[in-house]
């Protein structure tokens, strides 16, 4: 982990209230997982605690980093209105990303994939084709505008999308997307989730005894570092003891801890 | 003697500068990230005689400056914080402060027996103000006699000294301080954090599971100067104050309340690098204020009143 000034190059709203920025800065050579966080200060000094937003695309020769969030908060809000050329403080990268080490060529691979739980997927997705896997992103939103990266998606692999209200793609949820997925797929290699509580169950129970599914958790913070233990679930295997997201997660192994 | 070094009942301060408990967790995590051995001290997190899981989540709520934590002591349990934690602290030339709670006279009494056995312990802080827990904790440390015959009992076992961190939920903390200077205390630390609140606009209930929260941050550090002016004034014991401190004015503004060494707390999350931030200030900004040494100027404000 380090700290740095990144410069805040370019910043575009992708979706309604759903914001890409893009940072520049030596810290994006440290970048190596995907599914690990930035965490960001918001510069206005009333907001204390920083923001973790997770990695969406990594480019190292550029020295730059995408991150997606939607504007919904105070600090979201503030970031969202950041003109090109501020710094911003960021601290990273932090926390474990997605393990890909079982995945190989020709794998079949699922990656689910619920609003604004979507984003580091996309860099997990462009790792993963680099291994020539075969790549099923199936994600979730609430309506046809809070949909973005459709192309971007479609480009790594087959994009399924289900809307809430079904104003775009499937009417329905994720859990819809993968039965339907598992009757041509029957045999993933792997599945990769970041959402929601209920979708990361909905994985979780439509595979029990799956032995590569990884769910990214999130949880209000303060540290990022594992020092104030304010972002915690309880182990499955152990009820007395509390996984910390920040630096055990945010990716944990299906069984790890209680959702 | 250095110009910021500050010598105090059991702690030989190289410098008066150290992160406050609960704040820095038991120190390793930190220690990735720079030599534990340039602070003054460590307040470690709180230890219980047996392992606390702590409140369920969410645990953190962020405030205009400030922010609500309800974590409930979450520890490892003294037999671990012996074996594990205090031992991988011994590589660094710290004293540590240990942060001692119970919920029970015979919790606290067994806890501080035993960890003023670990060689680096070098003082106790006696946590009888933390809001987060049902049993223990603050309850001990809103009645003065309460918290006076705890002091007592704790003192008759403790190896080291023994510090009293107080509360600042109650209406005056002037008759606390006072009784447990009389019960024995070396020392006060202060203050704790202010029990707060808030709720979800959306689902209408208390954004911490816990419903209520300790208030920290730079919003609270005027409450804490205005305490630490009042108990200063009124016992001779010294005080770590805490509350707040962000800036390098805000330590020198603790020292001038009438603090003898300062805690960093919240701040410790927001930027994980402040505690060596301030130390490398701090003789800069002495230079500009025309103040020689600490320890001077705390012999200053002291002879001043």
């Amino acid at each position: 982990m380090k700290q740095e000034m990144m410069v805040m190059t370019k910043q575009v709203e992708i979706a309604e209230n759903i914001f890409e920025l893009t940072l520049q800065g030596k810290l994006v050579q440290e970048m190596n997982q995907p599914g690990q966080f930035i965490h960001i200060r918001v510069p206005r000094s009333d907001l204390l605690l920083r923001r973790p937003i997770s990695l969406a695309n990594i480019s190292k020769e550029n020295e730059t980093c995408q991150i997606i969030y939607r504007a919904e908060g105070e600090g979201t809000k503030v970031l969202s209105q950041l003109e090109e050329g501020t710094k911003i403080d960021c601290l990273g990268p932090l926390g474990n990303g997605f393990n890909i080490e079982e995945v190989v060529e020709n794998d079949v691979v699922f990656l689910v994939g619920g609003g604004i739980g979507v984003p580091p997927l996309y860099e997990l997705g462009k790792k993963l084709a680099e291994k020539k896997a075969k790549i099923i992103f199936m994600h979730g939103f609430a309506n046809k505008n809070a949909i973005f990266y459709e192309k971007e998606f479609s480009d790594l692999g087959v994009l399924m999308l289900a809307t809430d209200d079904g104003s775009y793609g499937y009417k329905g949820h994720t859990g819809d997307l993968m039965n339907k997925a598992l009757k041509v797929h029957p045999n993933p290699k792997a599945i990769y989730a970041c959402g929601p509580s209920g979708l990361l169950k909905s994985v979780e129970m439509t595979f029990p005894n799956h032995p590569h599914v990884y769910l990214s958790m999130e949880e209000r913070m303060a540290c990022g570092i594992g020092a104030c233990y304010a972002c915690v679930c309880p182990s499955k295997k152990d009820p007395t003891v509390n996984k910390k997201v920040c630096d055990e997660g945010p990716v944990f192994k299906s069984g790890e801890v209680i959702i | 003697m250095s110009r910021l070094s500050v010598k105090l009942p059991g702690l030989d301060l190289k410098n008066p500068i150290m992160p406050a408990s609960g704040c820095f967790g038991f120190g390793d995590e930190y220690s990735k990230y720079y030599d534990l051995s340039i602070l003054g001290s460590i307040m470690v997190k709180a230890t219980t005689l047996e392992k606390r899981l702590g409140n369920p989540a969410p645990r953190v709520a962020e405030t205009p400056s400030g922010m609500l934590n309800a974590i409930g002591l979450q520890n490892p349990g003294l037999e671990t914080v012996m074996t594990n934690q205090l031992p991988s602290l011994e590589k660094y030339d710290l004293p540590i402060i240990a942060n001692v709670a119970g919920s029970s006279e015979e919790e606290y009494v067994a806890v501080c027996k035993k960890i003023g056995d670990a060689p680096n312990v070098k003082a106790i802080e006696l946590n009888i103000s933390c809001p987060n827990v049902k049993e223990g904790g603050i309850a001990f440390g809103t009645s003065a006699e309460v918290a006076a015959s705890l002091t007592r009992a704790v003192k008759k076992v403790a190896k080291v000294p023994v510090y009293i961190k107080l509360s600042p939920n109650v209406t005056n903390i002037v008759p606390i301080a006072k009784a447990v200077e009389e019960a024995g205390a070396d020392g006060i630390t202060m203050i704790n954090t202010l029990l707060g609140m808030r709720i979800d606009l959306k689902t209408r209930k208390p954004i911490l599971a816990n419903g209520t929260g300790g208030l920290s941050g730079p919003g609270i550090k005027p409450v804490a100067i205005r305490m630490i002016n009042e108990v200063t004034r009124a016992v001779g014991i010294p005080v770590i104050g805490m509350g707040g401190v962000s800036t390098v004015d805000d330590v020198i503004e603790m020292f001038l309340a009438g603090a003898s060494a300062v805690a960093v707390g919240t701040m410790n999350f927001t930027d994980p690098f402040i505690c060596p931030k301030l130390i490398e200030e701090l003789p800069n900004r002495m230079d500009e204020l025309g103040i020689k040494s600490i320890e001077e100027l705390i012999k200053e404000v002291k002879e001043s009143r």
